[in-house]
């Protein structure tokens, strides 16, 4: 019982957040809705560290906190509860979201201090922490799904939260749609889930997986499993879903980091860890969510490489780095995934922190070419983000190396993954390298670029704490999980992060794990070649972008053709726009024109102008020459009596 | 004194509305008019409430019936009930009276009383129709609400009042001729059932067994469900038979379009469900992929040409044709997900579409236009009129923890278990729902100020006012029920649950037990 | 009895047909002349030819009836004469005119 109130502490928290924040959205007293929101988000993740250590005490096979509030909806034989549970993975996520949310809401203080609607903006935030957390504690696919649309309403709101500017309303519009888009897949996936298994709730869905692969591509499994990550890749921004994303940088940066980075962004992820038993019967879906992953890790981090703007670069590295996560679960490494989904939410809010610290001290200048040297502005900013820069490229015993090695070996290793897997992993690895470098380089480094006129100024505590927390974090939170490998050489680390996960991750069937042997060797050799592959792309970049500029502009002017490809996204846009969008509003002009106006409504008026024409014609009759009408009296009593008379 | 339990109080609940619309046509203060009304509304309200109070949700049956012999000859009689497929909607209605008199509080200032009357009238013949369990009482209740609508439409309405409101009389007129002459057909029938009497009684049609062959179009059963069939598609609207609805919202003034999307289109699909799947179920069934192929069609096709309107009620009046779809879709699917989903659809969209039209009224007595393009910018001019603009159209999107998704996902679940391309088909609705009203949320209330907005800035006279505290009192109750009816949908579709199982499990020889 | 009536010879028929032929004349009357007094008198030949079928037919059949009948018929075509022909005067003080053709407001 005293888990159910903790767990409803925790989800009203911020709800109730966002409901004093929104009845008093008119104020403009940054300091009230900052304390309140921040407050909020706080509470609740006290209430996932009292959840978590209760989950601690439980016996490893039994960790699971169920609270059951009330019937949601019942039909038939659907059963839709509002019930939440907390066990290792939502756990996880829990103190992701409240702790890295609680930071996020701080930052946001100082950020939005100057903004006219700064209780409309906390409103917001919380209530996006209260779906998010939804979509977490869900116990069926359904409440998932609450969250799951919620946090999309949330980043809707908040993307358009300067709505005044066209583009920025028309981004958040962008986002809600494509995410609309894999709505709808998800919820195919979701009837056929129901259809096949009778039920929705994922520990019921996980117990009843099927034990053998399923290997055809129409079965009930892989068809679910797929509509499911189609959902995923709209919500997690993967291929081809994956536009909306670097327009959503429209919005707040602290928003970016939060929503964008670090939480609503993974759900994708989480939910196929959340059902990885189903995903782990369907091969093919497992395969076609590698292949995704990687191509999207490539893909993003090529367009990251040539982006001007500070935050879209940290975009299309989002984007590349949850095609990581989605590689890793792709090729069955769950726990490595939701490893990389943890540590990417740490140095990445860091980052987009930073970058807002960056913007802020910048006075809304975003744009990396006319920044530079601002290392000595802003020292503590510099500093952390370093420490984020070093993670995020994999830098030996940096989070990101540990999450990002494993998933590169596993993605070699595995009996699901494969060799070309790894190259992909690997480039993107380089790639990642390579712009993140040069984002430092151009941003902090090198000479001021700067206007004359701005002068940029280190931001107050309430900012900088959170870099500095986030820092620490990006620098340890990696130890958590360190590989088999390197724990060998580091002196027999226990991976707590895999014995944490072990018993609600399904692993690979044992016939297949026993098809595929490799040594220890490989792993070192493999995990040698991508990081030193990194570190000399990042040595480079550095050369390049600090010292050297003329070969970049060189590069770009002899690759102009691979240049303007990237530097325009590949024409995504306006593929989709083109082939897509514009003639679909066209032909539903038609459609309307053509079908409702021309067809129908003619057709109603002809009937209705048979009618008139025959009224008319009959009016002729009456001319009003009453000796007329006398003769039509007549004339009938003289047929009727002829009648009457001859019959 | 304790009316619900009293037997006759859905004689009460049909002839309370004539009443006060009698009173009102004789009330000598023109001020106080309104106020009368709405205490009127209210009180019908509360009434309907003691129905819900005594309603027992545990039994299919047909609860305080009434009935007296009327025209003994033909076997028509006076003869009401109410079981769980019609107590939401009578609610919805009684529901509705109120918001709808507030909200046009100052939209109306012509012939107050008579519009006031008209709309008792109206109230009074939608409810007789939902509750009437006789052939012919059905068709006059049917038929009368058209009268009212009727005027309401020409009287009070805008430029093109008179073309809208003509075809909106004909095109439904034309369809309750058919169902006319179905009815009298089926009379005809009844001595076998009764023994010799001839009988209106729904529940005799119900024992009828009308002879069927499949694939042969001129059997009695396809040409009486046909018959029927037009007649409430014309009303749901389904597509291809949509295109006055369009025209009736655009000129209808707000109360108009929000009793016509919130209730009236209700009884076409209502007439489905009471009349012609139990009545006709082997033609029922062997002609749902039709309806549910005109369902889709309707889905998309609306969705599609809300799209393109310049017109916020005319993109509203297409969404509707979508969200109608959706019910269809739900009830030729037969199953219950299907179906319980499209009950509650109807309540939905009664409430959702109603709360966007009471809204688009509120900016057009402001500003005269509806025109989104002259629109933009609105939101920092009228905050708190977007928040509820916006907490609206996320219930028409279906956004969970909205009513419109209970209702939404119960349908497509209907729909995927009846085939999965039909599902398919749907859920792109989903889609393209969201795509129109967002696109007409950005265009009206965000971005850089539009022309209205502009003009009100520099024209004391023309300044935008946000919602008063009547309008804000006008939308709350609907806020609310979006609201209580996401998160709490059980103790709505418990009202339903009964009725909507007898009738999948009996539909071959469907029966009402009359309790 | 009747037979050595003196009017043996002129039979029921010969009444009828007059009837007719006055009915006639007052139908063509009605219908083809254009002033109004005499469309008026059309109107009265036509009742009194119904006049004579009455008394035939009462006189043929032995009974009352048809003469009471006559009656009624006399005093409605008085009744009519008088209201139209004020109607008339009423008409031709207004239009100056007593053309039926010259009233047409009944055209549709």
């Amino acid at each position: 019982m005293d888990h159910q109130i903790l767990i409803a502490v925790l989800l009203l928290s911020p709800l109730l957040g966002f409901l004093i924040n929104g009845f008093r959205f008119r104020s403009q007293s940054y300091v009230i809705a900052g304390t309140v929101a921040t407050l909020a988000v706080t509470v609740s993740f006290v209430c996932s560290i009292l959840l978590f250590i209760e989950l601690l005490a439980l016996p490893a096979e039994s960790r699971r906190i169920t609270a059951h509030f009330f019937e949601w909806i019942n039909l038939g034989d659907l059963n839709i509860n509002a019930a939440f549970v907390v066990d290792q993975i939502s756990s996880i996520m829990l103190l992701i979201i409240t702790g890295v949310g609680a930071l996020i809401h701080l930052f946001s203080i100082g950020y939005m201090h100057h903004d006219k609607g700064v209780t409309k903006y906390f409103s917001y935030l919380n209530f996006f922490v209260f779906n998010m957390l939804i979509l977490v504690l869900g116990d069926s696919l359904v409440t998932m799904f609450v969250g799951w649309e919620g946090v999309g309403l949330c980043s809707y709101l908040l993307i358009g939260f300067w709505f005044s500017d066209s583009a920025k309303a028309a981004a958040g519009m962008k986002a809600f749609i494509t995410n609309r888009v894999g709505d709808a897949a998800f919820l195919l996936g979701m009837f056929i889930l129901f259809m096949t298994f009778g039920t929705l709730n994922f520990y019921e869905l996980n117990a009843l997986a099927p034990t053998t692969m399923e290997a055809s591509w129409l079965g009930a499994v892989t068809l679910a499993t797929l509509m499911l990550f189609i959902g995923a890749t709209g919500k997690s921004a993967q291929i081809p879903l994956y536009v909306w994303l670097p327009d959503a940088m429209a919005g707040p940066t602290p928003v970016s980091a939060l929503i964008h980075a670090a939480t609503m962004v993974t759900a994708g992820v989480y939910m196929i860890i959340r059902l990885n038993p189903m995903f782990v019967a369907a091969p093919n879906t497992m395969m076609v969510i590698a292949i995704v992953g990687a191509a999207t890790a490539v893909m993003a981090a090529t367009i990251g490489v040539v982006q001007n703007d500070i935050k879209k670069v940290l975009a299309y590295s989002t984007v590349s780095q949850l095609g990581y996560m989605f590689l890793a679960v792709g090729v069955g490494a769950f726990g490595a995934g939701m490893m990389h989904l943890m540590t990417h939410a740490f140095f990445k809010a860091l980052m987009f922190l930073g970058s807002g610290s960056v913007i802020h001290a910048m006075h809304e200048e975003q744009d990396i070419r006319k920044m530079g040297g601002l290392r000595k502005y802003l020292p503590v900013t510099h500093f952390t983000f370093i420490l984020g820069w070093l993670a995020i490229i994999g830098f030996p015993f940096f989070s990101g190396f540990f999450s990002k090695d494993e998933i590169l070996w596993q993605s070699f290793s595995s009996p699901r993954g494969h060799t070309l897997l790894w190259v992909a992993g690997a480039l993107g690895a380089v790639l990642t390298a390579f712009y993140m470098t040069r984002l430092m380089a151009l941003t902090f480094w090198g000479k001021s670029r700067v206007d004359k006129n701005i002068h940029p100024h280190e931001s107050p505590w309430t900012m900088t704490v959170p870099l500095i927390i986030l820092g620490i974090l990006s620098v340890i939170s990696g130890f958590i999980g360190v590989p088999h490998a390197i724990a060998e050489f580091m002196g027999h680390i226990p991976n707590y992060w895999q014995q944490w996960l072990a018993p609600v991750i399904r692993p690979l069937p044992i016939e297949e794990l026993q098809s595929v042997t490799h040594t220890l060797s490989e792993e070192y050799m493999l995990m040698g070649i991508s990081v030193f592959l990194a570190m000399c792309s990042a040595i480079f970049a550095y050369v390049v972008y600090t010292k050297k500029k003329h070969i970049a502009e060189n590069t770009a002017q002899s690759l102009k053709p691979i240049y303007n490809l990237l530097d325009n996204k590949y024409y995504v846009d306006e593929i989709y726009f083109g082939a897509i969008i514009n003639p679909l509003v066209k032909q539903s002009r038609n459609l309307w024109y053509y079908i409702d106006v021309n067809v129908i409504d003619r057709m109603t008026h002809v009937a209705s102008d048979v009618a008139t024409n025959g009224g008319k014609l009959v009016k002729t009759l009456q001319n009003g020459n009453m000796q007329q009408y006398a003769m039509y009296v007549s004339l009938g009593l003289i047929i009727v009596l002829s009648y009457v008379l001859m019959r | 004194m304790n009316i619900g339990a009293s037997s006759s109080i859905l004689s009460l609940i049909i002839f309370l509305p004539l009443l006060f619309a009698l009173v009102i046509s004789f009330w000598p203060q023109r001020q106080t008019l309104r106020e009368l009304a709405l205490g009127f509304s209210l009180i019908q309200l509360a009434v309907s409430l003691l129905l819900l109070r005594d309603f027992d949700s545990t039994t299919a049956a047909l609860q305080f019936t009434e009935q007296f012999t009327w025209i003994e000859r033909f076997g028509i009689s006076y003869f009401v009930g109410v079981d769980g497929i019609s107590l939401m909607l009578v609610i919805l209605t009684t529901v509705l009276m109120p918001i709808m008199i507030l909200g046009s509080w100052k939209s109306i200032s012509e012939q107050v009383k008579g519009f006031h009357v008209a709309l008792f009238v109206l109230q009074s013949a939608m409810l007789g129709s939902f509750l009437a369990m006789d052939a012919i009482l059905f068709y006059v209740f049917w038929e009368l609400s058209l009268i009212p609508m009727y005027f309401i439409v020409g009287i009070w309405g805008g430029a093109r009042r008179i073309y809208a409101t003509v075809k909106f009389f004909i095109y439904t007129m034309a369809g309750s001729l058919l169902m006319l002459l179905a009815i009298i057909f089926m009379m005809r029938l009844t001595p076998e059932v009764t023994g010799g009497a001839i009988s209106a009684s729904l529940l005799d049609f119900y024992k009828l067994e009308i002879p069927f062959i499949a694939g042969d179009f001129f059997t009695p059963q396809t040409l009486l469900f046909f018959a029927f069939a037009v007649a409430f598609a014309i009303k749901v609207p389904l597509f291809p038979l949509h295109t006055w609805l369009p025209d009736a919202h655009v000129e209808a003034p707000t109360p108009g379009s929000v009793v016509l999307a919130g209730v009236m289109l209700k009884m076409g699909t209502y007439g489905f469900l009471r009349w012609v799947i139990p009545l006709f179920p082997d033609a029922s069934s062997h002609y749902a992929w039709l309806f549910i192929a005109l369902g889709l069609v309707g889905i998309i096709y609306g969705a599609l040409v809300a799209m393109i309107q310049p017109d916020m009620k005319k993109l509203v009046a297409y969404s509707s044709v979508s969200h109608m779809g959706y019910v269809i879709l739900g009830l030729f699917v037969m199953n219950v997900y299907g179906m319980g989903g499209s009950l509650y659809q109807m309540l939905n969209h009664g409430i959702s579409t109603g709360g966007l039209f009471l809204l688009i009224g509120m900016i057009y007595e402001r500003t005269h236009s509806r025109e989104i393009s002259k629109y933009g910018g609105l939101a920092a001019a009228m905050p708190i009129f977007t928040i509820f603009f916006i907490i609206v159209t996320m219930s028409s999107i279906a956004v969970p923890l909205t009513n419109g998704f209970v209702g939404e996902f119960l349908i497509l679940m209907g729909a995927y278990q009846y085939s999965f391309t039909a599902s398919i088909f749907a859920v792109t609705g989903v889609i393209l729902g969201a795509t129109y009203m967002l696109w007409m949320v950005k265009n009206i209330f965000f971005g850089p100020a539009g022309e209205i907005v502009k003009a009100s800035e520099h024209d004391p006279e023309h300044r935008l006012h946000d919602m008063s505290k009547r309008e804000i009192a006008v939308m709350l109750p609907i806020v609310i029920l979006i609201f209580w009816m996401g998160l709490f949908p059980n103790t709505i579709m418990d009202y339903s649950k009964q009725s909507i199982n007898h009738l999948l499990q009996n539909k071959q020889n469907y029966s009402l037990e009359v309790k | 009895m009747l037979e050595t009536s003196m009017f043996s010879e002129i039979g029921l028929n010969h009444y009828l047909v007059l009837s007719a032929l006055l009915f006639t004349i007052g139908m063509a009357g009605i219908l083809l002349r254009r002033n109004l007094i005499v469309v008026l008198m059309s109107i009265e030949l036509m009742l009194n030819a119904v006049n004579i079928s009455f008394v035939a037919f009462s006189k043929y059949n032995m009974n009352s009836e048809g003469q009471v009948m006559v009656f009624f018929v006399m005093t409605i075509a008085a009744a009519e004469a008088a209201v139209g022909l004020a109607i008339i005067v009423s008409i031709f003080k207004r239009f100056k005119e007593v053309n039926i053709r010259f009233f047409e407001h009944l055209k549709g």
